[in-house]
């Protein structure tokens, strides 16, 4: 049996057809949409390498069955940078030494974007650890990138009242 | 993964209909039902997507001063809910401290109640599990079981209820609203999770077919908001399930205990409301020698299962600091690391 389901990924209408519906939404990104940027470290919600966001949430893309998100609008770790121009989360992890290896670092990263957004954490170093506790760094840049997060806040923080005045 | 169909009902009775037929499960967030799918420790021939199904979404007021909670809720909105954490303090600080915040974004209500066990065994296909395959044996009984039950445990079957969102609950008396083939019905959150016994696969009170529809908190659970915490101790600081946890709800007349509730996690097949203990209090001053014979109260009863015996001192240690939490007074702001008796901070006392 073929399910069809229709996504919008980056702010692009994909539509795909399932022959398989065990296919996870990290499946679908990495397999079938060309979007290897979502890595699939553990496969089982406890590493956060998957992390994207979808209708503007993070979530645990290997745990969230993609034939259930038809219809939803999921942003992955390509479609943040505006063409040349990096998210300001993104720059903020290369000026901190937010990450060694890179693998958990989409992860982190979208993860991050989710956290700011959630606006828990505030500018608190240890709220946004507790906040970051989904996405483990096996490298360790723990330090690296809790700074990144309270950097990028500050930066999208000046930004919104930019575009607000 | 086992191949299976999946099918999206619209309405609840479509969807109890469709999860009558034998080897179907219900999909909410998936994020323990596809785990446990991976792994091959769940095979269902069928699931039942309940996400789209109208109006379980809902966080109400009710006529009693009490609210209802949809079973579609998700764990992140209920807890960040200034309505619902105002009113329950003890169950939000309980759900923020479960699970990562890219999960609590998508789990649900629900969902959390019909989690299964983390029990390593069960979740291992080649080991003997009792309560995934009936007659199996229990491989756990003689290995690593240092953070099995030390409550209503048996021969069959010594594995934990993992949830964080129940204790509170359970101590606060919530009602579950299910649906069924026969229509409407009620129980008791505490009537919901079954002890093993020499039944361990059932793990519930809801039959074939059965969907939890809602929660509801009865009126007079918003009268312990002043004092109510909820304290989990975990073998790393964050994103780890409890070894042992307690909820402590105190209703104070001055320094008098007007009535008190306390219920523990970890420790059971279920979460463990500790009834005794809440007589224990009734009536007393709200001190640490009350707040110790209410924790003897609550593990009077408790046996190792297996290498485990520090989790009866463990508990009744946590069961001290929850009521002496509760004592002080709800903090006005949950802390950095909700529920935690730590700080992420080196050498900072949390709560010195």
């Amino acid at each position: 049996m073929t399910f069809s389901i229709s996504l919008t990924v980056n702010g692009e209408r994909r539509n795909v057809a399932l022959d398989d519906p065990r296919a996870t939404l990290l499946d679908l990104l990495r397999e079938r949409l060309g979007l290897p940027g979502t890595k699939k470290g553990c496969d089982r919600g406890q590493c956060g390498a998957c992390t994207v966001l979808v209708n503007g949430r993070r979530v645990n893309s290997c745990l969230a069955l993609a034939l259930s998100l038809d219809g939803a609008e999921v942003v992955t770790i390509e479609g943040l940078a505006q063409g040349d121009e990096l998210h300001p989360v993104q720059a903020a992890f290369i000026a901190h030494d937010g990450f060694q290896c890179g693998f958990c670092t989409p992860g982190q990263i979208m993860s991050a974007v989710g956290l700011i957004d959630e606006g828990q954490a505030g500018d608190d170093p240890e709220r946004v650890r507790e906040g970051m506790s989904g996405n483990i760094c096996r490298c360790g840049a723990y330090r690296g990138i809790t700074g990144a997060v309270l950097e990028a806040q500050k930066l999208l923080a000046e930004r919104d009242r930019r575009n607000a005045a | 993964m086992k191949i299976f169909d999946y099918v999206r009902p619209a309405t609840v009775p479509e969807a109890v209909a469709a999860a009558v037929e034998p080897g179907s499960s219900y999909l909410a967030a998936g994020t323990n039902l596809l785990d446990l799918m991976k792994g091959g420790a769940m095979r269902p021939d069928r699931l039942v997507d309940v996400t789209r199904l109208p109006g379980l979404d809902r966080l109400e007021r009710l006529a009693d001063g009490g609210m209802r909670i949809g079973a579609l809720v998700r764990n992140a909105d209920l807890a960040h809910s200034a309505d619902f954490a105002r009113a329950y303090p003890a169950v939000a600080e309980a759900l923020l401290s479960g699970a990562s915040a890219q999960l609590r974004n998508v789990a649900t209500v629900g969902g959390n109640l019909m989690q299964r066990t983390r029990c390593s065994y069960f979740y291992d296909v080649a080991s003997a599990c009792n309560r995934r395959e009936p007659g199996a044996g229990c491989d756990a009984l003689q290995g690593e079981n240092r953070l099995h039950a030390v409550l209503g445990w048996s021969k069959h079957c010594i594995a934990t209820h993992p949830s964080d969102f129940c204790v509170p609950l359970v101590a606060l008396d919530v009602v579950v609203e299910i649906e069924g083939k026969n229509g409407r019905r009620e129980i008791a959150l505490e009537e919901l999770h079954r002890l093993p016994g020499d039944t361990s696969e059932r793990e519930s009170a809801l039959e074939t077919g059965d969907l939890i529809v809602a929660l509801r908190l009865p009126g007079n659970a918003s009268s312990f908001a002043a004092h109510a915490r909820y304290l989990k101790l975990r073998e790393r600081t964050s994103f780890a399930f409890a070894v042992v946890s307690a909820a402590a709800a105190l209703d104070l007349d001055g320094g008098v205990i007007r009535s008190a509730r306390l219920a523990l996690g970890g420790v059971a097949a279920k979460p463990w409301r500790a009834r005794a203990a809440e007589e224990a209090l009734a009536g007393e001053n709200a001190d640490v020698k009350a707040f110790r014979k209410a924790a003897e109260a609550a593990l009077a009863d408790a046996r190792p299962s297996g290498d485990n015996a520090f989790k009866i001192e463990l508990a009744k240690r946590i069961v001290v600091r929850a009521l002496a939490l509760a004592a002080a007074g709800t903090p006005e702001r949950l802390p950095a690391l909700p529920a935690s008796p730590f700080s992420s901070v080196p050498r900072a006392l949390q709560h010195a």
